[in-house]
């Protein structure tokens, strides 16, 4: 198709408008970064928005060296491995058990399953399931409950179904059992959805802080997620009583090396940067998985 | 052996079925399996609904199951007659209504747009979609955090712009209006998950016939004829499936946001949703003594999602779209 000056014009409306796009949707993090690289004392001036002017490290430094944040890090890391690789696993495999058209618990097993995505019996029952299975309060709160999801089977389980079945069927004449196929036949084969499935996971788990304030509120289990719901709940309170003059008083009155809102933006970024690398290489996934998906 | 094929257990046609325990015998590896999933989603999702019973109690923690006192639906009158309730629900359901409009809105104009880049620019595209679906990968926490300070009295970046280019005299203390809460919810979700929503509608765009849009321009049309005849036609049982669907989550205005952003105090009467209702009358009082009372709030949301979701998939059908339940 040929294209005309107007065609021009609109291609340049519809650039101009994606650039805006963008801008918004980087902005804050970009500004959130520029500050947390910013000297603390510095940033209370204001005026930081795209580059640091004082540069310093100090705030990752000074979060770091809390014993709090460190082990918050470390809980939020174990969890969301653990939780990945497990619900990864046990949602392949029995998306491979139901993939077989012929089994007999095929469908009631699916329909148990599904019903899991709609039933709900609320907040207060689950925490006194949680309470006496014993789990509150304990690093298996972050574990157990999340083992196995249903929407994650059916997505890939309809994976599975679009495979060629000859590969398993041949390892199943080679006197293979369920358990062997799957792992060495299915598991590799399905990759890709794999892969999706344990970014949303992964994604969900280090983003989870609810799981800490309700279950698990001590501190040694704390995760970043929730250190950081502190950290901006707080503010969020002291926002409440604060005019301007009562912020014209505070900056003359800052003296320490780290202000919240420094901590504040240094504690973004570290509890960020980790989603933000992993998902850019899993992009390419996301189209197919999500279209199979609806088509269930 | 007889009615199913060695290799896969599916059917070999033909032969007459086995009886249930002749094929669970043969298919016991399978079935061995599938047992401790069965048993985990009965305890993780089925027998905490054995707790609403908690409902109708007039639940004390210290008492077992037969010492507790029945007390009928005293819990749900109480529900019905407190007036925060109904606030609740009047703020859960207008905050649904403005996310589901705003976000549906901006993710198909999004994705149209994002459709119509020509593809000389390939690349840009590319980069615009990438750096879009990003906010879908933010925590809600980080989220929240990232508006106060954009929308913060105290150098925040909305406050400064409007200053600078003149249309306010005197800073707005954004979060701290009642009237504005509303609409910054329904903002920051547009900027969360505009992008990522926009993936579907994409999807569907690219499954059109390329053909139609070649005849269009032969008949005379121009870009906006062919978005508005071809493209927005080609996506609408798209549409149609999940605004149906997304209808069915009414209730679910959103949790998170409200809590976080709401929890200054001075926007309480608007943020409140009936999730953070249940979670605050649930776990009031001492020694639980709200958690009957929360459970019942928490039952009557429960009851009235499942209807609305059935209803939407009923009506989902009826359209003749593909059910997604």
């Amino acid at each position: 198709m040929k294209r005309s000056v107007g065609d021009k014009i609109i291609d340049a409306i519809i650039v101009f408008f994606m650039l805006l796009v963008i801008i918004a949707m980087l902005y804050p993090m970009w500004n959130t970064l520029a500050v947390s690289l910013n000297d603390a004392r510095d940033s209370i001036k204001g005026g930081i928005y795209l580059w640091p002017r004082k540069w310093s490290l100090y705030n990752y430094q000074s979060i770091f060296k809390t014993d709090k944040v460190f082990n918050a890090f470390l809980i939020s890391v174990a969890r969301t491995i653990i939780t990945t690789i497990l619900n990864v696993f046990f949602s392949g495999l029995l998306a491979y058990v139901l993939s077989h058209r012929e089994f007999v618990l095929k469908r009631f097993t699916t329909v148990f399953m599904l019903m899991t995505m709609y039933i709900n019996a609320g907040l207060i029952p689950q925490y006194f399931l949680y309470r006496n299975l014993g789990l509150n309060n304990t690093f298996w709160v972050y574990i157990l409950p999340a083992m196995v999801g249903a929407f994650n089977v059916i997505v890939i389980r309809t994976y599975i179904n679009s495979l060629p079945p000859s590969l398993a069927e041949s390892a199943k004449i080679d006197g293979a059992s369920e358990m062997k196929i799957y792992f060495y036949v299915i598991f590799p084969m399905c990759l890709p959805v794999l892969a999706t499935v344990a970014l949303w996971v992964a994604v969900g788990a280090w983003n989870d802080w609810f799981t800490s304030y309700i279950f698990a509120p001590k501190q040694s289990l704390s995760t970043l997620q929730y250190e950081m719901m502190k950290i901006i709940s707080s503010s969020m309170q002291q926002g409440a009583a604060q005019t301007p003059d009562y912020l014209q008083q505070s900056k003359s009155q800052q003296s320490s090396m780290v202000t919240p809102n420094s901590l504040r933006a240094s504690m973004t970024i570290v509890a960020t940067v980790p989603i933000l690398v992993v998902y850019p290489f899993l992009q390419k996934y996301f189209v197919t998985v999500n279209i199979g998906s609806v088509k269930e | 052996m007889a009615t199913t094929s060695l290799a896969t257990g599916r059917a070999v046609p033909g032969k007459p079925k086995s009886n249930f325990f002749e094929q669970v015998k043969k298919q016991k590896e399978l079935v061995l399996i599938t047992i401790p999933f069965i048993v985990y989603f009965f305890i993780f999702n089925y027998l905490p609904l054995w707790g609403l019973t908690m409902a109708f109690q007039n639940y004390k923690p210290y008492r077992t199951f037969w010492e507790q006192e029945w007390v009928g639906f005293k819990h749900f009158q109480k529900l019905f007659t407190d007036p925060a309730f109904y606030r609740v629900l009047r703020n859960t359901l207008a905050m649904s209504l403005i996310n589901l409009a705003f976000s549906f809105i901006t993710a198909i104009v999004f994705a149209l747009l994002l459709n119509e880049i020509p593809k000389q620019l390939y690349g840009f595209k590319r980069v615009v979609q990438t750096i879009s679906y990003m906010p879908h990968f933010l925590s809600w926490i980080i989220v929240c955090g990232l508006v106060s300070t954009i929308l913060s009295m105290d150098d925040g970046i909305i406050n400064n712009l409007l200053l600078a280019l003149g249309l306010v005299k005197e800073k707005i203390h954004f979060l701290g209006k009642p009237e504005y809460f509303w609409w910054i919810v329904g903002f920051t979700n547009v900027w969360k998950s505009m992008g990522w929503n926009s993936i579907i509608y994409l999807a569907a765009i690219t499954s059109i016939d390329p053909c139609l849009y070649e005849a269009a321009a032969i008949d005379g049309y121009g870009r906006f004829g062919r978005m508005w005849h071809i493209t927005l036609p080609g996506i609408k049982s798209t549409i149609i499936v999940l605004l149906i669907m997304n209808a069915g989550w009414i209730l679910n205005a959103g949790f998170e946001i409200q809590f976080i952003l709401g929890s200054n105090g001075l926007v309480l009467d608007v943020s409140e949703t009936i999730d953070i209702y249940v979670l605050k009358k649930g776990f009031a009082g001492t020694a639980g003594s709200g958690f009957a009372f929360g459970t019942a709030a928490g039952m009557f949301k429960t009851v009235c999602s499942a209807a609305i979701l059935l209803i939407c998939n009923k009506v989902s059908g009826w359209l003749g779209e593909e059910r997604l339940v």
